[in-house]
């Protein structure tokens, strides 16, 4: 579904992606774990095209190019980003932000269809929909981005650090919800820091170290492997 | 047909402005009808820099440039182009004229700077209002410092205030369209939005040619309205008193804008009698609103929502 080959990107003199190649097939739920500043997030927004990579290239469905694309191009042909810390439109209500996740939908009876899948993923967005988004409590806030990004029915969605500041019982929650939103069909790339959890709910995975992919296995692979347990897990 | 019907209550407000006016000029003195004007006029400039600044959130000092460049096209367009023309054919003529120049201008401004932020984008706008502004004291065609005069008195009560109804009903319905929450979003947070497949640079520039539009019909209305314009009445400080008219109604709040245009433009002449010293009773006042009110008068809120009461504004 999405193929990544041999990606650079440079912010100015910094070299963040050194040649990256990954591939993430139609239906997985693909992990890439990293220490601070391994550049998961730069791999993200070159995906999404906030960022424009210097060199490499990133295939969408086999055929189209899309690494020059402008970001609401991108969000066209299927693929949505939730950019790390929930970045919600504070000053706007729950559902106004959910009519803004369908900004390129035109058709109303699948927008509704759309908010109704929300709020059963998400009960507590129901409840609180009048609400403006800034007065969410941070779990509450990553659910609302993660149902903003379904909106505009993604087939590839692209997970910032959904775990980023959470207690643990809200993490459990957003964890269970991703697995939901995978069955229901819709592919994930997730990037975490929480390589516990992201590896266990994970196919495949891959470890990235100072902009280089060190390592790729199947998740379960991973999670026992020396090498990973001694630098991510804490063993 | 059917579009007529459906804005029948717009165009018949637009249409009483012309009665109104008649009503006014028979019972107010001129003086205060002139206030009056000018509160038209400054209402305009403020609704649409809101759109600029308070709804899509780029921070433009450049209105005052924009407006000359409505003035400048559209006085230089009756004096040069329609004389001669019926009011009722001229006028229409010389407003398009302002407003489109000075649209093309925020286009011309906008494409290289909008890709700029806060600082960074008032600082280039302040610029380019400044630059507008030396092009023309140095343009002899126009008058340069002596200033330009002769204009027909084309505008009047009713047709400043027919485009001020025009501009608010533009700006509210577009900003208040399904669509329109884009502006806000471009506000609340540029990724985010981009994320979520909106065209970031579309909307900064719509809102930045629209406002500059606005503020070049306003420019146009107001040299028709003295019949003598100079540079002088579009300098930095103007672009400042649009921004504070803005800033003070609340940002992102429409009503707010008009609100805060009327309050400070009538204070101006209110308070005209202290002489140099009305300038400092009007920074108290700026300073006791942003002490007790952040948000400005209505937040983000219209007043047609009555949540600008609680205290959720002040933010």
């Amino acid at each position: 579904m999405l193929t990544i080959r041999n990606l650079h990107v440079r912010y100015g003199a910094v070299h963040a992606l050194q040649g990256v190649s990954l591939t993430v097939a139609a239906g997985e739920i693909v992990t890439l774990i990293g220490s601070n500043g391994a550049g998961k997030s730069t791999l993200l927004r070159a995906i999404s095209g906030l960022h424009r990579p210097s060199a490499g290239e990133i295939l969408w469905k086999g055929a189209a190019q899309i690494e020059t694309l402008a970001p609401h191009r991108i969000v066209a042909l299927g693929l949505c980003h939730v950019p790390e810390g929930r970045q919600v439109f504070a000053n706007l209500t729950v559902r106004e932000n959910l009519d803004l996740g369908a900004y390129q939908r035109k058709d109303k009876a699948e927008i509704r269809e759309g908010i109704e899948r929300a709020y059963t993923l998400f009960p507590i967005l129901k409840e609180r929909q009048q609400q403006l988004s800034g007065t969410l409590s941070g779990g509450e806030q990553q659910m609302l981005a993660i149902a903003r990004a379904l909106m505009a029915r993604p087939e590839l969605l692209l997970l910032d650090e959904p775990s980023l500041g959470l207690a643990p019982l809200v993490v459990q929650t957003i964890f269970k919800v991703i697995q939901e939103i995978n069955a229901q069909g819709t592919t994930i790339l997730l990037v975490e820091q929480n390589a516990h959890m992201a590896l266990r709910i994970a196919q495949r995975g891959y470890v990235l170290q100072t902009g280089k992919i060190v390592l790729e296995d199947s998740g379960k692979n991973l999670l026992n492997s020396p090498e990973v347990r001694a630098a991510y897990l804490g063993d | 047909m059917e579009l007529l019907k459906r804005n029948a209550v717009p165009l018949l407000l637009v249409a009483a402005q012309w009665p109104v006016g008649w009503l006014l000029s028979q019972t107010v003195n001129s003086y205060y009808l002139q206030i009056i004007v000018y509160i038209g006029i400054n209402a305009m400039l403020a609704v649409s820099l809101n759109l600029i600044n308070g709804i899509t959130g780029q921070f433009s000092l450049g209105h005052a440039g924009f407006m000359a460049v409505g003035a400048y096209v559209s006085a230089a367009c009756s004096l040069f182009l329609v004389n001669g023309w019926p009011a009722a054919l001229a006028l229409p003529a010389i407003l398009l004229a302002g407003g489109l120049a000075a649209a093309l201008a925020g286009l011309v401004v906008g494409l290289p700077t909008l890709r700029l932020r806060g600082d960074y984008l008032a600082i280039t706008t302040l610029g380019f209002g400044e630059i507008i502004r030396v092009v023309i004291l140095n343009t002899a065609a126009v008058g340069g410092a002596r200033g330009l005069g002769g204009m027909p008195p084309l505008s009047d009560f009713a047709s400043v205030y027919a485009c001020t109804i025009v501009c608010v009903l533009v700006i509210w319905r577009l900003v208040h369209s399904p669509l329109g929450k884009a502006f806000t979003a471009v506000r609340e947070d540029e990724i985010a939005a981009a994320a979520m497949g909106i065209d970031t640079t579309r909307y900064k520039i719509t809102a930045f040619v629209l406002g500059a539009f606005w503020a070049g019909v306003a420019g146009a209305l107001f040299a028709h309205f003295i019949g003598y314009i100079h540079t002088n009445s579009f300098t930095f400080l103007k672009s400042v008193e649009v921004v504070v008219m803005v800033v003070l109604g609340g940002m992102g709040s429409i009503s707010g804008a008009i609100i805060a245009a009327a309050v400070l433009t009538v204070l101006t002449e209110a308070l005209r009698f202290l002489a140099d010293y009305r300038m400092i009773i009007y920074s108290v006042l700026l300073i006791v609103m942003m002490l007790t009110r952040p948000g400005g008068l209505l937040g983000r809120h219209e007043i047609t929502q009555w949540r600008f009461w609680s205290s959720r504004t002040a933010r």
